[in-house]
C-alpha cells in the first residue's frame, strides 16, 4: 500500500495534505484498495462546516456505501468537481487527482489527533495481522 | 384446514424441544412482561360462509353514488383490461421482487412505468412508485432536506391538505419546521411566497392544479427559489398533465402525485399509488427501487436493480428510505392504464373531464344562490353557496348524488364552499340531474 510522506491520516483511512491554513483532504490507498472501483462520489457543497472526524461526504463503490470523515474542523472551499464525472480518479491517483475536497483549517490543535506516514504504516500493519 | 395451519402441536412441541425451549410463550422472555400484550383480543375462527356472510352485509351497506367528489382522488372509468393483464399469475404480487434478476417481467413492466411517468412528468427519473400520493410528497421534501441541509418548509395552502397531515405526521419526530402559506383568492399567495424566499428555506411545494381545481403557472416562482438553492417540489394531478404544463416543463426540481387516476378503482384508503420524479440533481437523494436496462453478458438485453447504494441493505441507517419496496402492482395497473389510452386516447381523456367540467360549471352559473368561483380550473372546481354546505350534501346524498367535497372539512374557515369535481364517467343526464336537484335545495 502506498503511504505518501508529509501527508496526516485518520483511523479510517482518510488523508490530509496540509499547506498553511488550507488542507486538502480524500482517501487513502489502501481505502480504495478495499471500496474497489468507486462509482460515485456525493458532491460536498462549499461553504459546508465540518467537524473533525464527522461526515463530510459519502463514495459508492462497486463493492459498498461508505461515509468519507472529515480528518480536520473546517470550512469546506473547494470540492474537486472533476469527481461528478471521474469518481474513478480516486482509484487511480488517491493522494493527488483524487483528492475529495478542500478545506480551511479552523483549529491547527486539532493535527495532533491525527498520524503522520509512519505512524499511518504501522497502523496498516497492525490491521493485517 | 391444514393448508392454513403452518404448524400442528406435534410440529410446534418438536420444534421447541430441539432448541430447549418449554412454551411459545419463553420465546419472548427478552421483552419485559408489561411490554408485551395482555391479549390481541382475537375473535374465535369462523368458516368461509360466516365470513362471506359478514363481507356482503358490510359491502350492501355501500351506496351507489353518483360521484361530484375529488379531492386527489377521482372517479374514471377502469377499463376491465386492466383486471385481466394485471391479476395474470406472473404479475400478481405487490412487492418489487426479491430476486429481481429472476423476474424480468415485472421488471420490465416497472422499467415502461418508470418511462411513462418521465414522460407525463416532463422530468428525466422516476422510481418505482412509492405507497400513494402524502408519502410521495414527504419523500420529495426528505430528498430536499436531505440535499441541502435546511430546516424550513414553505408549503401552499392550496396543497392538497390530506397529503400535508400525512407529512406532518412523518415529520413529527424531525426538527423540521412547516409554514403554510394562505391562499389568495382560492390561489397560491406566490407574491407572499417569494417574499419568503431565503437561504434558510429548503424546499416550497405548490400543486397544480390545487386542492380547489385551480390552474396556475409556478415557473417563474420556481426560477426565483432555484436561484437560493430552494428545491421546487410540483404536485400534480396525473390525468391534468396530459393537457396542462408539466412539472419539467416548469422547472420542479421535484414531482409528486397521487397515482390513483392512472387505472384504480376508488377504494377507501387504498391501495393507492404514489408517484415521484426528479431531476439528475437528486436522483441520488430518491428513496424506493430503480429499475434500469442494461445487456447481459451475451449482449441480451436484461432488466436489474440500480442505483442500490441508496438502499437499506446496503447503506443501513444512512439509506435514504426505508422504503425498499413499491407499490408494484398499483404501478401496473398505471403503466396498463396509459398503455390502453395512448398518448391521442389520454389527450382525449383530459379534453372530456375538461370539457364536462365546463359544462356543470356553465349550468351552475346559471342558479343565482350558487356563484361559480372564477378562475382556469382542469376537472375540479369549487362554488360558494350562502347556506349550511353539509345540509346540501347531505340532501343531495339522499338523491344518491355525493354534490363534492365541503371545503370546511379542511379549511375552517371556508364554511360556504363547495369543491366538485366531474370525469369523463358523469353523462349528460347525470350532469342535469345534479343541477335540477341542486335547483331545489338551494
Amino acid at each position: 500500500m502506498n503511504v505518501k510522506n508529509g501527508y496526516y491520516y485518520t483511523k479510517e483511512h482518510e488523508w490530509a495534505y496540509i499547506s498553511g491554513n488550507r488542507a486538502k483532504v480524500g482517501i487513502t490507498d489502501y481505502a480504495q484498495h478495499k471500496l474497489g472501483d468507486i462509482t460515485y462520489v456525493d458532491v460536498v457543497q462549499t461553504g459546508k462546516v465540518v467537524k473533525q472526524f464527522e461526515v463530510l461526504t459519502g463514495v459508492e463503490s462497486v463493492k459498498a456505501a461508505s461515509d468519507v470523515y472529515s480528518p480536520l474542523s473546517g470550512k469546506v472551499i473547494a470540492f474537486n468537481s472533476k469527481l461528478t464525472d471521474s469518481p474513478e480518479l480516486i482509484n487511480k491517483s488517491p493522494y493527488d487527482e483524487g483528492y475529495i475536497a478542500e478545506i480551511e483549517i479552523s483549529d491547527n490543535s486539532e493535527i495532533k489527533n491525527l498520524m503522520d506516514a509512519e505512524n499511518y504504516k504501522k497502523y496498516l500493519k497492525g490491521l493485517e495481522k | 384446514m391444514a393448508k392454513f395451519t403452518p404448524h400442528t402441536e406435534n410440529e410446534v412441541k418438536e420444534m421447541l424441544e430441539v432448541i430447549g425451549v418449554k412454551k411459545v410463550d419463553d420465546l419472548f422472555n427478552d421483552i419485559s412482561k408489561e411490554l408485551r400484550p395482555k391479549s390481541f383480543s382475537l375473535p374465535s375462527g369462523k368458516t368461509e360462509y360466516e365470513v362471506k356472510e359478514i363481507f356482503e352485509t358490510l359491502a350492501n351497506k355501500n351506496k351507489n353514488l353518483i360521484l361530484f367528489a375529488g379531492a386527489g382522488y377521482y372517479d374514471h372509468f377502469v377499463p376491465a383490461a386492466i383486471d385481466a393483464i394485471t391479476s395474470r399469475a406472473e404479475f400478481y404480487t405487490a412487492y418489487t421482487p426479491y430476486q429481481p434478476e429472476a423476474s424480468q417481467g415485472t421488471l420490465q413492466a416497472i422499467f415502461e412505468y418508470q418511462t411513462a411517468i418521465s414522460r407525463l412528468t416532463g422530468l428525466p427519473y422516476s422510481n418505482a412508485s412509492l405507497y400513494d400520493g402524502g408519502t410521495a410528497l414527504y419523500e420529495a421534501i426528505a430528498m430536499a432536506v436531505r440535499t441541502n441541509a435546511r430546516q424550513r418548509i414553505l408549503i401552499d395552502a392550496g396543497v392538497n391538505p390530506i397529503f400535508v397531515n400525512i407529512v406532518k405526521t412523518y415529520i413529527i419526530n424531525l426538527s423540521l419546521n412547516i409554514e403554510i402559506i394562505d391562499l389568495k383568492d382560492f390561489h397560491c399567495d406566490k407574491e407572499t411566497m417569494k417574499s419568503k424566499l431565503d437561504e434558510s428555506i429548503s424546499c416550497i411545494v405548490v400543486q397544480n392544479p390545487n386542492f380547489f381545481g385551480f390552474i396556475d403557472d409556478y415557473e417563474e416562482l420556481f426560477k426565483i427559489a432555484k436561484e437560493k438553492n430552494i428545491c421546487c417540489i410540483s404536485v400534480f394531478n396525473p390525468v391534468s398533465l396530459s393537457i396542462l404544463k408539466t412539472p419539467g416543463e416548469m422547472c420542479a426540481d421535484i414531482a409528486v402525485a397521487e397515482g390513483q387516476s392512472l387505472g384504480m378503482d376508488l377504494c377507501f384508503g387504498g391501495p393507492y399509488l404514489g408517484i415521484l420524479a426528479t431531476t439528475k440533481d437528486y436522483l441520488r437523494k430518491m428513496p424506493g427501487r430503480i429499475v434500469g436496462k442494461t445487456i447481459d453478458k451475451n449482449g441480451k438485453e436484461c432488466f436489474v436493480l440500480t442505483l442500490q447504494a441508496r438502499e437499506q441493505h446496503i447503506k443501513r441507517e444512512k439509506a435514504t428510505s426505508n422504503i425498499c419496496s413499491n407499490q408494484a402492482l398499483c404501478a401496473l395497473r398505471a403503466v396498463v392504464y396509459l398503455s390502453l389510452l395512448g398518448k391521442n386516447g389520454f389527450k382525449n381523456l383530459g379534453l372530456l373531464n375538461l370539457q364536462k367540467t365546463e359544462e356543470l360549471k356553465s349550468k351552475l352559473k346559471e342558479i343565482k344562490a350558487i356563484e361559480v368561483i372564477k378562475g382556469d380550473t382542469f376537472n375540479e372546481f369549487p362554488i360558494k353557496i350562502k347556506q349550511p354546505i353539509n345540509n346540501i350534501v347531505n340532501k343531495m346524498l339522499e338523491k344518491n348524488i355525493l354534490a363534492g367535497v365541503p371545503a370546511s372539512l379542511f379549511y375552517k374557515n371556508m364554511q360556504d364552499i363547495l369543491i366538485i369535481s366531474v370525469t369523463e364517467k358523469r353523462t349528460d343526464n347525470e350532469l342535469y340531474r345534479f343541477v335540477e336537484e341542486l335547483k331545489k335545495i338551494v
